[in-house]
């Protein structure tokens, strides 16, 4: 390498070093300044450090423009690439605090994602009660349909096979072999397990909504058959207590990962006017929202399920709990936001 | 040179900051995208294992529940938010690509948000977590068969091999999302390579220096900055038997005021409006 000479009687030969020694000083500083902030955060900088930044950037990106087109030195231009690249980041990337980003999702981004997912929630709510029809309807005509829809380790012996007492008892008693001091473990265990089934809805979405879709079938055909066993021994209005209690709010959280899915799905096969990447980016952020809050939603669902339904016996109560957890989340998502923003007009 | 093809290939992605300049991001590669998820995996095992032991080392007769608790949620924030968490922060990487050098950016320039980066990590589960899970549960009761073996292969393999058909490596998720993955590298400032000073220099004659263009230039550049002494002796005796020069001993020192005189040449050109691109134009 050569080493600069003392005496400087010439003007540089080149243009990178005079380019150099006119500004090495700022983009030195600047980089001290973005290592620190990379290394730590940006409180440790200084009054001074931050009034110095924005100046020091765009110095920096001027340098970058006018090294391309007067200096041929590539590492010179790699450097304040980097560089600026590297500030960039750290000046426009700043993540808004987490907390406002919490209550602006509580407050904004959930409702608005799931209002505007309307009419794919309804059309997942009219599939998933279209196939509970269905499948009371067969199952009453001939019970034999119900081992066609309900595999032998779901059915748990609830089938048309099943004494009323039997019955009855799967809706009163806690669940098997586990005792009143398992209830946590098993709320936790549905809420984890829901909300995986929920995220699926939502990715196999990618594969044009057909998977989704069957999904949400699957689960309305559930519903009907369970409904049918116990409606036949006269224990319909029981089963729908039971039902309800948490099942307003989960099947309510799956039919929206389910309508977030088909968004996203759509988007892709029939993106309208807008090219299919633009219109599959906006439908995977609304929709990846929506799909956010579904599993709270089912968080909610899985401690109803888990502890409430087990602790509640009674039908009246089971009833009103899920009505009332029913309203609260319509209202949420369709009433509040309308009037949130009345009130901003 | 070939120049065209060599854009084609390059994963260098223009992205106009406010301030109208073109950052020129590098896009990570198929491979690093890769081994950065590899390294996410081992981490995320590790702290399986680890959480697993102590919890079960913390359980006390009575605590059980509680401690199931604890595991049945830290595994499924460990499932779905690992990622999701560390990429929502300020550095837009998990520890996998932070090591690699990698940041996850939003596709159009602006800020990335909560929702892009739970988008594309959601799709994590249909690209990895479903094939290998379907897999394991099937092969757990002895029912893989070679038929839905091969299927959940061919079912990840659409996945995986995603990112290197097409132009922007990116992963499903990524293009949901409206991301892409890049390269955040440092670079110090290397040396001047021409010297400020004043300094006695070979003289060239001007035929000398309308051999080569600006990607020769940079080429010159690279192998003075490499310093290998036998990429320096061969290109030194190319442009000495091109040129018609004489051998006079030193081909740093020759390799060196060449890389001067030609780059001020070239520099002349640029500022009347004549960039030479390389010795073909």
């Amino acid at each position: 390498m050569n080493a600069p000479l003392a005496a400087s009687r010439d003007t540089p030969l080149v243009n990178a070093t005079r380019f150099r020694q006119a500004h090495e000083g700022d983009w030195k500083r600047l980089e001290e300044i973005v290592t620190r902030m990379e290394k730590r955060s940006i409180r440790t900088l200084s009054d001074e450090d931050l009034l110095e930044l924005p100046a020091l950037y765009r110095t920096t990106l001027s340098s970058l423009s006018v090294a391309r087109d007067t200096s041929l030195d590539r590492a010179l231009i790699n450097y304040l690439e980097r560089l600026c690249t590297r500030a960039y980041f750290q000046i426009y990337g700043v993540q808004t605090p987490a907390w406002r980003q919490v209550t602006g999702f509580f407050v904004r981004s959930w409702p608005e994602a799931v209002r505007s997912l309307w009419r794919e929630t309804l059309f997942c709510v009219a599939l998933t009660f279209g196939a509970a029809l269905l499948a009371y309807l067969l199952i009453r005509s001939d019970p034999s349909w119900f081992y066609s829809m309900i595999p032998e380790g779901v059915a748990d012996g609830r089938d048309p096979s099943a004494s009323a007492q039997y019955l009855r008892s799967t809706l009163y008693d806690g669940p098997k072999g586990k005792g009143d001091g398992w209830l946590g473990a098993f709320a936790t265990f549905l809420f984890t397990h829901n909300s995986q089934i929920a995220i699926f809805s939502f990715a196999l979405g990618f594969a044009f909504a057909v998977p989704t879709v069957l999904l949400i079938l699957y689960n309305g055909l559930m519903l009907g058959a369970f409904y049918a066993v116990f409606a036949a021994k006269g224990l319909g209005p029981n089963v729908a207590a039971w039902l309800m209690i948490h099942g307003t709010t989960e099947i309510f959280a799956i039919c929206i990962s389910g309508a977030a899915g088909i968004r996203i799905g759509m988007a892709i096969a029939f993106p309208g006017r807008a090219s299919r990447i633009e219109s599959s980016v906006e439908a995977g952020r609304t929709a990846a929202t929506a799909m956010a809050g579904t599993v709270i939603m089912l968080a909610v669902a899985g401690l109803l399920e888990g502890v409430g339904r087990q602790t509640i016996t009674n039908d009246g109560l089971r009833a009103l709990i899920g009505s009332a957890m029913l309203i609260g989340w319509l209202t949420y998502y369709y009433a509040w936001p309308a009037r949130r923003g009345a009130r901003g007009k | 040179m070939a120049s065209s093809a060599i854009k084609v290939r390059s994963l260098k992605r223009t992205f106009i900051t406010p301030e109208g300049v073109d950052l020129r991001l590098e896009l990570g590669s198929a491979g690093s995208r890769a081994a950065a998820f590899i390294i996410d995996l081992l981490i995320m095992t590790v702290v399986l294992v680890v959480v697993t032991i102590a919890l079960a080392w913390m359980a006390v007769p009575g605590t059980d529940q509680v401690m199931l608790v604890l595991w049945l949620i830290g595994f499924f924030i460990l499932r779905n938010f690992w990622f999701s968490l560390f990429e929502m922060g300020s550095r837009g990487a998990t520890p996998g690509k932070r090591f690699l050098g990698l940041r996850v950016v939003a596709r159009d320039g602006a800020r990335l948000t909560g929702a892009a980066v739970i988008a594309r990590n959601a799709m994590r589960e249909i690209e990895v977590f479903l094939p290998l899970s379907f897999l394991g549960a099937q092969a757990a009761e002895g029912l893989a068969d070679t038929f839905l073996t091969i299927f959940a292969l061919l079912w990840s393999g659409i996945f995986l091999f995603f990112p290197p058909f097409n132009r922007d490596r990116l992963r499903v998720g990524d293009l949901i999302a409206g991301t892409w993955v890049v390269q955040t590298e440092k670079a110090g400032l290397s040396a001047d390579l021409v010297g400020s000073a004043y300094q006695p220099r070979r003289t060239f004659p001007p035929a000398a220096l309308r051999l080569y263009g600006v990607y020769e230039l940079q080429t010159l550049e690279d192998v003075l900055r490499n310093e290998n002494p036998e990429a320096i002796e061969t290109v030194a005796r190319t442009i000495r038997s091109k040129a018609d020069l004489p051998d006079d001993g030193d081909d740093y020192g020759f390799l060196s005021d060449y890389y001067a005189a030609l780059c001020a040449h070239l520099e002349a050109g640029l500022m009347v409006g004549r960039r030479r691109e390389s010795k073909f134009s």
